[in-house]
C-alpha cells in the first residue's frame, strides 16, 4: 500500500489512486499512423516494458482531484523516486543515480 | 478435585476470579488471566488433540503464537472457530472448547490406524498415489479432504461485527517486551506520536515470564507497571494489547488485528475485532524470538514442550506443567528454568545437556539445588502413549550421531527441551528484506533493510537476549525513531539491568539420536502440525527434493496455521546436514502475511450485505416500488425490471408492456443513463476524436447516436449526444459505462490533448429522465407540455427543445431506443417523481403503461438495436455490427481508426452480428447458445459463434434472436443450429431487424 504524493493534493494513500500503465508513450500522429505497419501499430497499442528497476508510469487521483500525473517508481523496492506533472520531461533517474 | 497442577502461590493470574469453561464437554475451572492452555495444564489435562496425519495424541508444546499442536475448536454454532491456539485463548466464563481431528473421542480415535500404516503413507504419499489417473483426483479429493481436516468451519454467517481503523503515527513499536517498552518510553517522552502493539493480553513480553529479573533496581513486574503508567499518561502514546501486527506492507504500512472482545466471549453489539492499518514514519520491530524444540525420538508425546513454555506456565500462570519435569537442552536457557521449577517445588529429576561439558555459574547454581546434570547425554526415547510417563537417557557418542551404553529410565510427566532460539524475523522478512545466518546463535537474524521501508529490529528479534542490552537497544531505537520523525524532545534515560553472566555456547545437534536409527521405529517429529519427521526429510533428500521449496512442498513441512514457526530451521538444518552444506545454502522459504491466521470477518469489516456496495436508486424508485415493480441490478443501480399485475407471470407482464408501447404509449424510467456535460471551445473537436462518427457539423439543438471505440477499434460504449449550444454538448452513456466513459474522456484530455479547451462534468444524477414512447406519445406530451411545438417540422426526430413539462423546466429530446415515436424528458431530479405522476395521470385515458428494462430490451431487439456489453464483448468493431455508417470516412482521425485498418479487422469473414430466427417460431433459445453449422453426434463441434440476445417478441408473435456468427453477413438465408446442453435447434440467418425494418414508426 503506497503513499503517493499527488502533485496537486499532497501525499495520499494508494487506494485513492488509479494506475495508468507506462508513461511517455505518445499517441502516433496521423502522419505516423499512415506509415506504421500493423506490427508497429500493435507495438504501440499493446506492448509495454516490464522494467525491473526504475519505471515511469502514469497514475490518476481518481478519488481526489481526478488529475493524471507521472511517477518514477522502483519496481523492486516500490520506492517512489519522483512524482511529476503531465507534460513535464521524463526525469533522469536510473539504477545508477537513485535519489535516495 | 480442581486445578490439581496449580501452584499455591505465584503467577500473574487473578486467583480471586474463578472462571469456568468446558473442554470436550467436561467442565473445568481456571483463573482470570489464564489461557486455555494454562488452565488445561492447571487441571492436569495434557492430551488436547490428535495430529493431522497419524492422529497421534498431542499436547501443548509452547505458550505462545508459535503453538503447532494445541489447536482447538472454539465456540459453538455460527461463532465456532477452528484451529485456534489454546496458548493464545484467554478463558472466560462459559467458554466452550473442543479437541480436533479425533473420532469418536480424543482418547480413543479410529484415525490413529494411520499411525500403524505409516510405512505406507510417507511424505509425498498423496502426490504419488492419488494423481493417476488424473481424472480420479476429483474422486479422491473429497475423501482425502474429509480425512485431513483439522477443525470445522462454521456453516452459518458470522454474527459478529468487526471494525476497521486507519491510523498514522511517528513510531510504531511492535512487541512490548523489555526492548519494545524501552523504545516506546523513549519515543513517547520526546512527544512523538507512538503506537505500542503486542499480541498478548498484558504488555511486558518475556518479562511476564521472569521470576527474578530486575530493571532499574526493581522487580521486572514493578518496572512494567511503572512503564505502563508513564506511557498511559503520555498524550500521544497509544497502547494496543491483544493486537497482532500480522502484515508489513509497502511504504511502512502495517496491518494489525486487535481482539476487542474475544476474551469476554460472545458480546452482542460490541465489535469483536478491529483491523488497524497503521502508517508509521518509523517502525520498531521488537518481536522477540521463538524457542526451537529439540528433535528427539517420540518427541510428540503429550507433556513434551519447550523449556520456555515450561517457564511461562510456572512463572506467569502459577501452573506446574508436570510434577516431575525432565529438561533437555543444547544451551543455557534450561538452567534458569530448572531453578524456577525447583523454587516452585516442582521436581526436576535431571537436566540432560547435549553438550559434553557444562560449566559456569548457572550450572553451579543448579547443582547446588541438588539437580543432577547429565552432560553429553540425550533422551533416547519417550514412553507414554497418551502422555509422557518415562524417558530413557543415554550417553551421546562423541560425534553426536548415536547413543551408547545402556539407557537410564527416568520417570517424569513432562519433558522440556531447548534447541536454541530463532529470532522472530517474520515482519522483517515480509518487507522482502533478507535474513542472514548467525553462527553463534544458530539461527537467522535480520539482514539489511530494503530501501523504501523504514524500520529496525531490536532485542530478541535480531538475536540479542541479554536484558540490559535489550533495554539499551530499545531506548536508542525509540530516541532515534522519534528524532527521524521530527521529535527531538528529551527521551530521558535508558532503563538499566544487570548484565547477564556470559553463557556457554550451544551445541547444534539437529537430530538427537534415539535408541534406534531415525525412521526405524518411533518418530523424530520436526513439524508437529503436519506430522513431518526427520525421516520424511531424509526421504525427500533421497528422492531428490533437496531445495527448501521442494522440501516444503514434498513434505508439507512449514505449512498450515503455524507456518513452521517452531520447525522450519530444524528442517533446513537437517537437510543441510544430509546435503553436507551449510544451512544458509539450503535457503529459507519466504515469509508472507499473515503472521498468525486472521479471520475473514475483520477484513470485511462492515462492508458486507447492504454495505458491500452503494445502491443507487432513481428519483422515481419509490413509485416503482409502490406499483409492484420487480427490480434488477444494473451496475450499482436498481432498475425497474417489469411491473407484474396480480396473477401475471414475468412473461405475461413483459408481453403486455411491450405491446402497449407499440399500440398506445409506454413510459420508462431512464434516469440511470450516464450523462456527461461537455463544454468548451474544443468540445466538438474532442467528440470527433472519441466518437467514430462526425460531430463538428451537428447543428445546435440536434442529437446524434454515436459509438465510442477503444484505440483497438473495438466498441466500448454508445449513446446519444446532443448539441445544447455551439460549445456545449449533453452526452449520454450506457448505465453501467458512465464512470468508465468519464474516466476515458479525462484520460485522453489530460494525457494526450491537454491543450484542448474542454471540460467534462458528470451530470448523471443531475437529471431525472422519463421516456415516453408509442403512437400516442406526441399527443400525451402535448397535454403535459404546452410551450414546445411538437409537429415534425418544428421538433423532428433527433432534436431537442427546452421548455416546461408539468410546470417544470425540462430538456426534451426526441430520440428513441424502441423504434417508436418517443421523447426523453429530462428534469431536475427533485421534480422527477412529480413529472412521472403527471404523465401517469394524463396518460391514463390512453392506457399509459410503465415498462421496465426487460420490456425495453425486447423492444430494442425487435428493432435490432444493440446493447453494448450484451451484443458486443470487447472484440467487436462497428463494422462487425453491420454499422459501417457510424464510422466516418471523412474525419482524418479518431480513437480506434488506425486499428480498423488492420488486416484482421478488415477481414470479411469476422464474426458479424446477424438475426437468427428459429425454424419453430415458438422456441426461444437461451442467450449464449452456441451456433454450429455441421452437427455431430456429440461435442466437440466447430462453433461459429453464439446467440447474444434472444426474446419472445409479442409484436412479431414469434421468437427473435441476434448473434455473433463467423462470416455471418455472407450467410444470409443459411440454416444453422443453436446448441445448448442436449438441444439442437435450427435457426435461419437474417438481417438483424425484425419489426418495422423500414423505420417508419419513429414519426408516429
Amino acid at each position: 500500500m503506497f503513499v503517493i504524493n499527488c502533485p496537486y493534493c499532497g501525499p495520499r494513500d494508494e487506494h485513492e489512486f488509479g494506475y495508468g500503465h507506462e508513461a511517455h508513450i505518445a499517441r502516433p500522429t496521423l502522419e505516423q499512423q499512415g506509415t506504421m505497419s500493423d506490427a508497429e501499430w500493435a507495438n504501440y497499442l499493446f506492448l509495454r516494458t516490464n522494467t525491473k528497476g526504475v519505471h515511469f508510469e502514469r497514475w490518476v487521483h481518481t478519488k481526489g482531484c481526478r488529475r493524471w500525473f507521472n511517477v518514477a517508481r522502483h519496481t523492486v523496492t516500490h520506492e517512489i523516486l519522483k512524482v511529476y506533472k503531465m507534460g513535464e520531461p521524463k526525469p533522469d533517474i536510473s539504477a545508477e543515480n537513485l535519489p535516495r | 478435585m480442581s486445578q490439581t497442577n496449580r501452584l499455591n502461590t505465584g503467577g500473574r493470574i487473578d486467583r480471586s476470579r474463578v472462571v469456568t469453561f468446558t473442554f470436550d464437554g467436561k467442565s473445568y475451572s481456571g483463573f482470570a488471566g489464564d489461557t486455555l492452555a494454562s488452565a488445561l495444564l492447571a487441571n492436569g489435562v495434557r492430551l488436547v488433540g490428535r495430529s493431522f496425519k497419524y492422529h497421534r495424541p498431542r499436547g501443548i508444546v509452547t505458550a505462545g503464537a508459535e503453538e503447532p499442536n494445541a489447536l482447538i475448536q472454539l465456540g459453538v454454532g455460527a461463532r465456532t472457530e477452528p484451529n485456534t491456539r489454546a496458548t493464545q485463548i484467554e478463558i472466560y466464563d462459559g467458554l466452550v472448547s473442543e479437541s480436533q481431528n479425533r473420532w469418536p473421542s480424543l482418547t480413543f480415535d479410529i484415525g490413529a490406524i494411520n499411525s500403524l500404516i505409516h510405512r505406507f503413507i510417507p511424505a509425498g504419499f498423496y502426490y504419488k498415489t492419488f494423481m493417476w489417473p488424473a481424472k480420479a483426483w476429483l474422486f479422491y479429493e473429497k475423501f482425502i479432504r474429509n480425512a485431513a481436516g483439522l477443525g470445522k468451519g462454521p456453516t452459518a454467517p458470522d454474527p459478529d461485527r468487526y471494525d476497521k481503523l486507519y491510523h498514522t503515527c511517528d513510531v510504531l513499536v511492535v512487541g512490548a517486551g523489555p526492548a519494545g517498552l524501552a523504545a516506546a518510553l523513549a519515543a513517547g517522552r520526546t512527544g512523538a506520536r507512538v503506537v505500542l502493539a503486542d499480541e498478548q493480553s498484558e504488555l511486558g513480553g518475556s518479562l511476564l515470564s521472569e521470576s527474578s529479573a530486575t530493571v532499574n533496581g526493581q522487580a521486572a513486574s514493578a518496572w512494567i507497571a511503572d512503564a505502563l503508567r508513564e506511557l498511559g499518561a503520555l498524550h500521544d502514546v497509544k497502547l494496543l494489547p491483544r493486537t497482532t501486527a500480522f502484515a508489513y506492507y509497502d511504504h511502512n504500512a502495517m496491518s494489525l488485528v486487535e481482539r476487542l472482545t474475544d476474551h469476554l466471549g460472545p458480546t452482542d453489539g460490541k465489535p469483536r475485532q478491529r483491523l488497524w492499518r497503521i502508517r508509521a514514519k518509523k517502525i520498531i520491530l521488537a518481536t522477540g524470538a521463538i524457542e526451537r524444540p529439540l528433535v528427539y525420538l517420540d518427541n510428540d508425546r503429550p507433556g513434551c514442550m519447550t523449556v520456555s513454555a515450561v517457564r511461562t506456565y510456572v512463572n506467569r500462570y502459577g501452573v506446574m506443567p508436570g510434577r516431575r519435569v525432565v529438561l533437555m537442552t543444547n544451551n543455557d536457557s534450561a538452567y534458569r528454568v530448572a531453578l524456577d521449577l525447583a523454587n516452585a517445588g516442582v521436581t526436576v529429576p535431571v537436566i540432560v545437556d547435549l553438550r559434553a561439558e557444562v560449566t559456569g555459574p548457572l550450572a553451579k547454581a543448579v547443582r547446588e539445588k541438588g539437580i543432577e546434570i547429565l552432560a553429553g547425554h540425550a533422551i533416547a526415547k519417550v514412553h507414554g502413549e497418551q502422555g509422557v510417563k518415562e524417558v530413557e537417557v543415554a550417553r551421546l557418542s562423541d560425534d553426536g550421531k548415536s547413543v551408547t551404553g545402556s539407557a537410564r529410565r527416568i520417570s517424569c510427566d513432562c519433558v522440556g527441551t531447548s534447541g536454541g532460539w530463532q529470532p522472530t524475523v517474520h515482519l522483517h522478512s515480509q518487507t522482502r528484506s533478507k535474513v542472514k545466518w548467525d553462527d553463534a546463535l544458530n539461527g537467522f537474524v535480520p539482514g539489511d533493510t530494503i530501501p523504501g521501508q523504514n524500520f529496525v529490529s531490536i532485542g530478541g528479534a535480531h538475536g540479542v537476549f541479554d536484558l540490559a542490552a535489550c533495554l539499551t537497544e530499545g531506548h536508542v531505537a525509540g530516541t532515534t525513531g522519534a528524532l527521524e520523525a521530527g521529535n527531538g524532545g528529551n527521551a530521558g534515560s535508558a532503563p538499566t539491568a544487570d548484565a547477564a553472566a556470559e553463557e556457554q555456547p550451544q551445541r547444534p545437534l539437529w537430530i538427537v539420536p534415539g535408541e534406534k536409527p531415525v525412521g526405524q521405529g518411533g518418530k523424530h517429529f520436526i513439524d508437529y502440525q503436519n506430522d513431518v519427521t526427520a525421516g520424511d526429510v531424509m526421504l525427500a533428500h533421497r528422492e531428490g527434493y533437496r531445495s527448501v521449496e521442494h522440501l516444503k512442498r514434498y513434505t508439507t513441512m512449514g505449512m498450515a496455521t503455524d507456518q513452521g514457526k517452531t520447525s522450519n530451521v530444524n528442517a533446513l538444518a537437517i537437510m543441510a546436514g544430509l546435503r553436507n552444506v551449510d544451512i544458509p545454502s539450503v535457503g529459507i522459504t519466504t515469509y508472507r502475511p499473515p503472521y498468525t491466521p486472521v479471520t475473514f470477518g475483520v477484513f470485511a469489516g462492515r462492508d458486507k450485505e447492504d454495505f458491500l456496495e452503494p445502491i443507487r436508486k432513481t428519483p422515481m424508485h419509490v413509485w416503482h416500488e409502490d406499483h409492484g415493480a420487480k427490480f434488477e441490478p444494473v451496475g450499482q443501480w436498481h432498475r425497474a425490471w417489469y411491473y407484474p399485475k396480480p396473477g401475471e407471470s414475468m412473461h405475461d407482464a413483459v408481453n403486455r408492456e411491450v405491446k402497449a408501447v407499440r399500440t398506445s404509449v409506454g413510459i420508462v424510467d431512464a434516469s440511470t443513463l450516464g450523462k456527461i456535460d461537455v463544454q468548451g471551445p474544443d468540445a466538438a473537436w474532442f467528440l470527433d476524436m472519441v466518437y467514430t462518427n462526425a460531430w463538428s457539423k451537428l447543428g445546435v439543438g440536434k442529437c446524434r447516436y454515436g459509438f465510442m471505440c477503444g484505440e483497438d477499434g473495438m466498441v466500448f460504449d454508445d449513446g446519444v449526444t446532443s448539441r445544447i449550444a455551439e460549445n456545449h454538448f449533453h452526452m449520454t452513456t450506457t448505465t453501467g459505462g458512465a464512470p468508465r466513459v468519464m474516466a476515458w474522456l479525462e484520460e485522453w484530455h489530460q494525457c494526450e490533448w491537454p491543450d484542448k479547451k474542454v471540460y467534462f462534468t458528470s451530470v448523471t444524477e443531475q437529471w431525472a429522465v422519463i421516456a415516453i414512447g408509442g403512437p400516442m406519445a406526441r399527443k400525451l406530451l402535448g397535454e403535459v407540455c404546452t410551450d414546445i411545438p411538437l409537429d415534425d417540422a418544428s421538433f423532428p426526430h433527433l432534436s431537442f427543445k427546452e421548455g416546461t413539462v408539468a410546470g417544470v423546466p425540462a430538456r426534451v429530446f426526441r430520440i428513441t431506443f424502441t423504434g417508436d415515436l418517443s421523447y426523453e424528458i429530462n428534469v431536475p431530479p427533485s421534480y422527477g417523481l412529480h413529472v412521472w405522476r403527471a404523465f401517469m395521470q394524463a396518460g391514463e385515458k390512453y392506457g399509459i403503461t410503465p415498462y421496465g428494462t426487460e420490456g425495453l430490451h425486447v423492444l430494442r431487439a425487435e428493432k435490432g438495436y444493440v446493447i453494448v456489453g450484451q451484443d458486443t464483448d470487447g472484440t467487436v468493431t462497428p463494422q462487425d455490427l453491420g454499422m459501417d455508417w457510424i464510422v466516418s470516412k471523412a474525419k482524418p482521425d479518431f480513437i480506434g481508426r488506425r486499428s480498423m485498418l488492420r488486416s484482421d479487422t478488415k477481414r470479411p469473414d469476422r464474426k458479424h452480428l446477424v438475426g437468427l430466427l428459429t425454424e419453430d417460431p415458438k422456441v426461444v433459445v437461451p442467450d449464449g447458445a452456441q451456433i454450429v453449422e455441421h452437427l455431430k453426434d456429440r461435442p466437440p463441434m466447430t462453433m461459429l459463434g453464439h446467440v447474444t440476445s434472444s426474446y419472445w417478441s409479442p409484436n412479431m408473435e414469434r421468437s427473435i434472436a441476434m448473434g455473433l456468427v463467423k462470416n455471418g453477413r455472407n450467410r444470409m438465408g443459411q440454416t444453422l443450429y443453436a446448441c445448448w446442453e442436449n438441444n439442437r435447434v435450427k435457426m435461419k440467418v437474417t438481417e438483424p431487424k425484425f419489426f418495422d425494418p423500414e423505420g417508419a414508426r419513429v414519426n408516429g
